[in-house]
């Protein structure tokens, strides 16, 4: 589960990591009114304006209805004008920028809807460096990753020069050690109080990540200012999922905006559900089948339109839900259900497919592929139900005739 | 011949919720020796299971099964009470790594864990406990693992296998049965079918699995199914190339998977740009795996890799 950069600042302040002072606003007078505060309690005169989406690469993002404006913007008429001149192109900006559509690297050509600003106070930046905290899977533990190249998205660096990215693993009985915290800070080339302030950073940061339950914490770019402070100008925090039932503080942060409401409703179900971009709908059980089955329709010369896996023991209102699902998205163009049924019986299938076929109705090809328990059975009901379905010998068999169906 | 479990399995289970009672009767319906539960609140009571017996399961059994099964209040009390040498773990997911890490204390040589949606975190924590212990863990959220008419742990459908010479690993529960599947179909059937989990933190890998199988007289060959993420197909592939000595084929699922956006990106990197679908599929064939292009071609797939050895 992903949440904004100001709850993510909001968390890392509330343990003890430094951020920049900010406010978040909803309307132009919000993020008027958080300009003189900002001002005023910090004494520099710059403040930034940052979109507030689920999306990185904001930066260099640009606005689909205002081309000329980023996504975020470093606000300087305060420096020469003061706090009203300040306000004033805040006004300016924060017009543009909320209801308006943000397009970044992220976000696809669609972009996404700016809803909340971020006006934070003006870092005057030495150093920009780059912290992560995520799980290493052949290790088995949560690593930190760090670099001297921030403000850079870390891929390129990895791809570019690797060896200036450091990993640091984190042995969950001892958490992340002093000796270890001090190593990272030198490594990022950290001296003085600036090292003794990333030491404690570095600290805070690894164990808010456990706290947290985070499955990424990304701080990019961590940076260190001209009077030694270190401090996050930028933060990503991304929440494990199965974790989530005990942070329900958490969960409260969720933005269902930023959510597909398809994927909500699947989830709603019990459904795992992923929207893509082709015109073959599938439904599947189990994951490792549902993206195999996403393989076979591509390798066959169709695109799928959706990962949805029903789980072990679908049943007919999940089946049903899972139709109306697939028959919402006008790309789809044919569905594809393929189903080993295991301790789940085919003939139970057979009739929540056709349960769900008669009340959600039918206007593209159906290709049903039954295997497993009472497969028969589940295939005497498919093909007596008097339904347009065209049953499959197996899975091969299934997603040829859906894609040539589809055509 | 077979690997992790057989006939003289012995087993407890922890958990006894609506799915561990259900999959536990169709264990002992196939066959499989359930001597104990642990259920700290029902210590000392009698958990009975009754029915038709599965005969695709252990040969040579009445139609009908009456199985009493003892509650223990601990996997320490079970084990000395009836000397099980495995067990598995149905326990609800917030409590699941503890009952993991109780079965090792204990000394529980394999416990194969089914239960989905642990913590990411508990399985780190319960990954460092087992170290330098002599627990082998399966799973979590893995359907199990089965030997034909021996022994059934998890919550595969027994009647899909059929004894007989290929080993079986997997990382996903439905895959790893359209594999028994078509194994069964073609004649080749299974010695045993390990399903290792689709969690990130999981404990027994592919390496150990294909290890197991080529010291396996019975097994004379491997299919392993992975899936995108992480690095465990690469090291099967360097592991296959200096060391199995039996024909693998193979398949890899989420060939059309769309890139997880930032995450799936920032755990790549951990792993030096590895993860993808085509890294791995290249990986396995350079090491000699016959791979699979579609997951209705497996089967035919090991038979191939079977006739070139």
């Amino acid at each position: 589960m992903k949440i904004h950069e100001y709850q993510a600042k909001a968390l890392m302040k509330e343990r003890g990591i430094a951020v920049p002072e900010g406010r978040v606003a909803t309307t132009v007078d919000e993020a008027v009114a958080a300009v003189r505060p900002l001002i005023e309690a910090t004494g520099n005169p710059v403040v930034v304006l940052k979109s507030q989406i689920h999306a990185g690469g904001r930066g260099k993002g640009r606005f689909k209805e205002h081309p000329d404006v980023g996504g975020v913007n470093v606000v300087t008429a305060g420096i020469g004008g003061g706090i009203e001149a300040a306000e004033e192109a805040v006004r300016s900006l924060a017009t543009k920028m909320l209801g308006s559509t943000l397009v970044t690297v992220q976000t696809g050509p669609e972009g996404k809807k700016v809803n909340r600003l971020y006006v934070e106070q003006g870092i005057d930046i030495a150093e920009e460096l780059y912290l992560s905290v995520l799980l290493d899977r052949a290790i088995s533990r949560n690593v930190v990753m760090a670099s001297t190249e921030g403000g850079t998205e870390i891929e390129v660096v990895a791809a570019e020069t690797p060896d200036k990215i450091l990993r640091e693993p984190i042995d969950p009985a001892f958490g992340l050690l002093p000796f270890q915290a001090k190593r990272v800070a030198w490594s990022l080339g950290l001296d003085g109080d600036a090292h003794r302030n990333g030491v404690r950073f570095l600290t805070a940061l690894t164990k808010a990540a456990v706290e947290l339950d985070t499955d990424l914490v990304e701080i990019n770019p961590l940076v260190v200012t001209t009077d030694g402070a270190v401090m996050a100008l930028d933060g990503k925090m991304s929440f494990e999922a199965n974790a989530l039932y005990r942070h329900p503080d958490v969960v409260e942060l969720r933005d269902l905006t930023e959510e597909d409401p398809e994927e909500l409703e699947a989830k709603e179900h019990g459904l795992s559900f992923i929207k893509l971009d082709g015109t073959i709908g599938c439904m599947v059980n189990g994951a490792g089948l549902a993206m195999a089955t996403m393989d076979i329709i591509k390798y066959f010369g169709g695109e799928p339109a959706n990962f949805l896996d029903v789980g072990g023991g679908a049943n007919v209102d999940q089946i049903t839900a899972a139709f109306k699902i697939i028959t919402k998205d006008p790309n789809v163009k044919g569905i594809f259900v393929n189903i080993f049924g295991g301790i789940m019986r085919c003939d139970t299938i057979a009739e929540g497919v056709v349960a769900a076929v008669e009340e959600v109705g039918l206007t593209v090809p159906l290709v049903v592929r039954l295997e497993g328990t009472n497969v028969e059975l589940g295939k005497q009901i498919i093909d007596g139900s008097g339904l347009n379905v065209v049953s499959a010998a197996d899975m091969k068999d299934g997603a040829k005739k859906i894609v040539e169906l589809a055509r | 011949m077979s690997i992790l479990v057989g006939h003289a399995t012995k087993v407890i289970v922890q958990g006894l919720g609506r799915t561990g009672r259900f999959h536990t009767d169709k264990a002992i319906a196939y066959g499989t020796t359930i001597v104990g539960a642990v259920h700290p609140s029902r210590a000392g009571e009698v958990e009975v299971f009754e029915g038709e017996t599965d005969h695709s399961g252990v040969p040579d059994r009445p139609d009908t099964y009456r199985v009493e099964v003892p509650i223990f209040r601990s996997v320490a009390d079970a084990m000395a009470a009836t000397g099980a040498d495995a067990s598995v773990v149905y326990v609800p997911p917030p409590f699941a790594a503890d009952a993991i890490m109780e079965a090792a204390d204990a000394g529980m040589p394999l416990v194969i864990t089914i239960t989905e949606g642990i913590p990411v975190a508990d399985m780190v924590v319960a990954k460092r406990y087992l170290e330098g212990r002599d627990t082998r863990l399966v799973g979590p959220n893995c359907p199990g693992v089965i030997t034909p008419r021996e022994c059934k742990i998890g919550i595969m459908p027994g009647y899909i296998h059929t004894p007989g010479r290929i080993g079986v690993v997997s990382r996903s529960g439905t895959l790893t049965y359209e594999a028994v599947y078509q194994l069964t179909q073609n004649g080749l059937g299974q010695t045993t079918a390990v399903g290792i989990g689709g969690d990130p933190v999981n404990g027994t890998d592919f390496v150990d699995v294909l290890a197991l199988f080529n010291d396996d007289p019975a097994t004379e060959g491997v299919i392993m199914i992975g899936e995108i993420g992480g690095t465990a197909e690469e090291e099967a592939a360097a592991w296959i190339a200096a060391n199995m000595t039996k024909p693998v084929a193979g398949f890899i699922a989420g060939t059309t998977a769309p890139p997880g956006k930032r995450m799936g990106h920032a755990g790549a990197i951990i792993s030096g740009g590895k993860g993808t679908a085509e890294a791995k599929i290249e990986a396995l064939e350079a090491a000699g795996v016959v791979m699979a292009p579609t997951p209705t071609d497996m089967g035919q797939a090991m038979a191939e890799a079977l006739e070139r050895a």
